[in-house]
């Protein structure tokens, strides 16, 4: 009864939208793209079913007695407080046979073996994926080939703050994908470096902390191409909302393909910090890895936003010299904290996530710019000596 | 239940009558009687519920379009959390210890509860916890620190420790709120196990006495866990331990485990109240005994030992041993047994009742129902595989509120329209209650059930703004979300009218059929409740 009165307004106001508005609203998981996922929907139609089938008859009882045994029907209550006789012992115990069938087997077996299924991380994996949540963006690494990249948010600032009207794929677009063969086993280590992220695509049917500190794992057998995409699902600060995880999908050739490009494009980016660099080229590219790296809590005018994260332009870390006597950066030093992060706030270690390269021209743009005019510079060469 | 009462000679309370009592704010600040703290517990929740509501409203106004129009991302995070922390322990809990207070010595014939003095203190701890969460808001408007606890209800570390001096007010009001539930408890259980009037055994304890003394328990077995919890976070964020960094040999699922160890009974702790009290309200609105109170009695009891033992289905996605995922599979779904019996022993009492349909029984009614959705989909999530997929979204936002608002917040509902004729001596406004009750239902559904479609559709909970796929439904959800905290004003209007005596005045029994001693009192009770012991046969 309760259902129907709250059903009512719902299919009013369906009714009088239009149906392309209908079309769009998702009833159901989205369309699975993995066998993971192609049983968690089959075991969920299922368990929709079967809770579905509980609730109409356990109420449609109910909502029998509730019309029948009014007062204002005239009913004369009956006496009775429990049970009496081997009959109604029989029919109080038949719901309870019913559920723990339902819980123990209709229910436990399939959900048994969708566990062990799911679980199953390590047997005839294809490849190994890593991927590490940092706030708030995520690092794809595959170990073999020594790839390594971040994949960071792509939808302009403008369009969260409606100044601009919002693109297709609003909050759920990165700059670089994580890209997978299809067809293949892949096996997906999980980590972060600060707090807990959790790395979910609806398609895939998986999700999986990713914890500071330790390995969990998952894996994925993508079958069809395409590109899937995903979210951050566990509250990891101010950004949790705008970490994506988006997969592109390729048929095995491709994918080999795209793999080895990468491979030359990282060591050609590499090579780039054993020559000397200039000022200008460094703040060029400082400026850009700035807008993707540190611009979300340093604010694109360094400003910050303090006190969780303190403003760039005018800090004290910035504007102290760089390397102590013995040539060495300074403890607390401004090349330190860029690598090192710091302990128990926000700032992480970005020397496990940007290149020499990255890193001594972020720090050389930072120290040039927002006011700050140390005029010098960090070599890229003088990082990779640091690591 | 036989509740027929005669009554044996002799004053317990030994006061003399006439004796000046103080007036005014004194008054409430010293009071140890029970009746007047029921009174200041269910008035501080109401208060609370609303500032919790308010909090809510902004978050749903923001949610009502993709973007950020409102707030930034921070100060959304932060009162998603703070709802939740007050709703659950600033608005829930104090309701229930209000219905203990209150009902408790009328229903077992005591004249006030055991330890008064400690109520009194049990009370009073309540506002400045509610200040000190709720202050950094506040502060941040002065540029002091960067405002309330940002991490959701949940303090998970390490988010926790990164956190601003929110997160240390939240650990104080934390620590402070669980010494009054446990202050509170004790003096339940007290009361319970040594003021029953001669002649209430055990098994003829009213159950709404028995699920609190089982909430009572719980209380007192996991309030520390957390307090635990909450301290170790502390030393973490202030004093150099390591307990939850894994760069000190500590591991952050620790703090899932303690947490939750606590946050799963709480989830049972809200409702045992509930379903004490539910049978007694279907009783009377049957015109029929309680069916299955052995049965009932038996099922809290299951229900209090399997929550204790269930904990780690609430991160089941933080990867577990396969062993451990199947156990707490297992088990959690074995809670659906003694719930089952519970439901099934609603459904019974009203079988071949004389139904009629006052305000307490429509809310009864809707409880049911809309309870039944909150136990089914839990029995669903307890399925980690399909878990995957339901954990962290708004599937499971939606799950819990058909638990902790239409099981906690209607049931609480339930029990004020109930007995608020017996606290006040006056008759509430049917019709307006009747108005609560229809716009309170299906404002509520039109606000969660567009949420379990989201949430299968695969939106996160807890983000500040959302792809475009997820327009209709939040758009539906905020609402519902209006007209559902509006609608809450009708309530708050109806107990005013009673407090401040408009309406009819009500008869000691108020219900044609309601069973019970505190029935055999006036409307509303002499000062000291029951001077003169009753006998139960």
């Amino acid at each position: 009864m309760k259902r129907l009165a709250a059903a009512a307004p719902l299919g009013a106001l369906a009714a009088f939208w239009p149906a392309a508005v209908l079309a769009e609203m998702r009833w159901n998981f989205p369309e699975p793209a993995t066998p993971i996922a192609r049983d968690t929907l089959a075991i969920h139609n299922e368990f929709m079913l079967v809770i579905t089938t509980l609730f109409v008859t356990v109420f449609a009882i109910m909502i029998y007695s509730l019309v029948k045994h009014r007062k204002s029907a005239g009913h004369a209550p009956a006496k009775f407080s429990g049970p009496t006789g081997a009959v109604q012992w029989f029919w109080v115990l038949v719901p309870f046979a019913l559920l723990l069938f339902i819980d123990f087997v209709l229910m436990g077996i399939p959900a048994f073996h969708a566990v062990l299924d799911m679980e199953d991380t390590k047997t005839r994996a294809d490849m190994v994926v890593k991927v590490t949540g940092m706030q708030w963006k995520w690092q794809y690494e595959y170990p073999d080939d020594n790839i390594r990249y971040i994949s960071t948010l792509t939808t302009p600032a403008e369009q969260i703050a409606n100044q601009e009207s919002k693109g297709e794929h609003y909050l759920l677009e990165v700059d670089n994908p994580l890209v997978l063969p299809v067809g293949k086993k892949v096996r997906v280590l999980l980590t972060a470096t600060d707090v807990i992220h959790t790395w979910w695509v609806p398609q895939f049917g998986v999700k999986r902390d990713a914890i500071p500190g330790f390995i969990r794992e998952t894996w994925v057998k993508i079958e069809k191409p395409g590109t899937y995409r995903g979210q951050c699902a566990e509250l990891c600060g101010k950004g949790h909302g705008f970490m994506p995880v988006v997969v592109e999908a390729l048929p095995e050739a491709e994918y080999v393909a795209w793999r080895d490009a990468k491979k030359t494009a990282l060591a050609q980016a590499a090579a780039g910090a054993d020559r000397a660099w200039s000022k200008d080229e460094l703040v060029a590219q400082g400026k850009e890895v700035y807008a993707k790296q540190c611009a979300v809590c340093h604010q694109p005018e360094g400003q910050g936003l303090p006190p969780a994260f303190p403003a760039l332009a005018g800090s004290k870390v910035i504007n102290q010299p760089l390397l102590g006597p013995d040539g060495k950066p300074r403890p607390d030093s401004h090349v330190d904290r860029v690598m090192n992060g710091k302990a128990g706030t926000a700032m992480q270690a970005f020397k496990n996530t940007l290149s020499d390269v990255e890193l001594a021209a972020v720090i050389t743009f930072e120290r040039n710019s927002f006011g700050n005019k140390l005029g010098d510079m960090v070599q890229p060469a003088q990082i990779k000596s640091l690591r | 239940m036989n509740t027929a009462t005669t009554t044996v000679p002799g004053s317990l309370s030994g006061h003399q009558h006439g004796e000046p009592h103080p007036s005014g704010l004194m008054r409430w600040l010293t009071t140890t009687n029970h009746k007047d703290i029921g009174t200041m517990y269910m008035t501080f929740a109401l208060i609370m519920f609303f500032v919790g509501g308010i909090m809510i409203l902004a978050v749903r106004a923001e949610l009502f379009t993709p973007g950020l129009q409102l707030m930034q991302p921070e100060f959304f995070n932060q009162l998603i959390g703070v709802h939740a922390l007050v709703m659950i322990f600033a608005a829930l809990m104090p309701a229930a210890t209000g219905f203990a207070n209150w009902q408790i010595p009328l229903m077992i014939g005591a004249p006030d509860m055991a330890l008064p003095r400690l109520n009194n203190w049990g009370f009073w701890l309540l506002p400045p916890a509610a200040i000190l969460l709720t202050l950094p808001f506040t502060l941040a408007l002065f540029g002091i620190g960067d405002g309330a606890l940002a991490t959701g209800w949940t303090f998970y570390a390490p988010l926790s420790v990164q956190g601003g001096l929110g997160v240390d007010f939240a650990i104080f009001a934390v620590h402070i709120l669980g010494i009054s539930s446990i202050l509170g408890s004790i003096n339940i259980i007290v009361t319970i196990f040594n003021l029953r009037a001669p002649g209430m055994t055990m098994m003829k304890l009213p159950l709404f006495c028995w699920g609190w003394l089982i909430t009572a328990f719980l209380l007192i077995a996991t309030i520390p866990v957390l307090a635990g919890a909450v301290t170790m976070l502390l030393t973490d964020r202030h004093f150099g331990t390591h307990f939850f960094n894994a760069a000190g040999g500590g591991d952050p699922i620790l703090f899932q485990h303690l947490f939750w160890f606590f946050g799963h009974p709480e989830v049972y702790i809200l409702l045992l109240p509930v379903w004490g009290l539910m049978p007694h309200v279907l009783s009377t609105f049957s015109r029929k005994p309680v069916y299955g109170y052995k049965a009932q009695v038996y099922g809290f009891w299951g229900i209090g030992i399997l929550s204790v033992v269930v904990w780690a289905h609430h991160f089941f996605t933080a990867g577990m041993p396969v062993p451990a995922l199947i156990y707490f599979m297992y088990s959690t779904m074995a809670i659906s047994l003694p719930l089952a019996v519970l439901f099934f022993c609603w459904i019974a009492t009203m079988w071949r009742g004389s139904m009629s349909f006052e305000t307490p029984m429509l809310f009864a009614t809707g409880f049911i129902v809309l309870f039944g959705i909150a136990g089914l989909t839990g029995l669903v999530l307890a399925d980690v595989a399909a878990d995957a997929q339901y954990h962290h979204s708004y599937f499971v936002v939606a799950h819990f509120h058909y638990a902790l608002f239409a099981g906690g917040i209607m049931g609480v509902m339930t029990g004020v329209y109930y007995w608020l004729p017996k606290w006040t001596g006056r008759m509430y406004s049917e019709t307006l209650g009747k108005w609560h009750f229809w716009l309170t239902v299906i404002s509520f559904n039109l606000t969660f059930m567009p949420q379990f479609f989201l949430g299968l559709a695969g939106m996160p909970r807890r983000i500040p703004d959302y792809a475009l796929q997820f327009a209709e439904f939040n758009a539906l959800s905020t609402i519902g979300a209006f007209v559902l905290g509006i609608s809450q004003l009708i309530f708050a209007w109806n107990i005013w009218q009673c407090v401040r005596g408009r309406g009819a005045p009500a008869t000691a029994r108020v219900w044609e059929n309601a069973e019970g001693l505190e029935w055999e009192l006036s409307s509303p009770p002499p000062h000291h409740s029951w001077e003169v012991r009753p006998q139960v046969k």
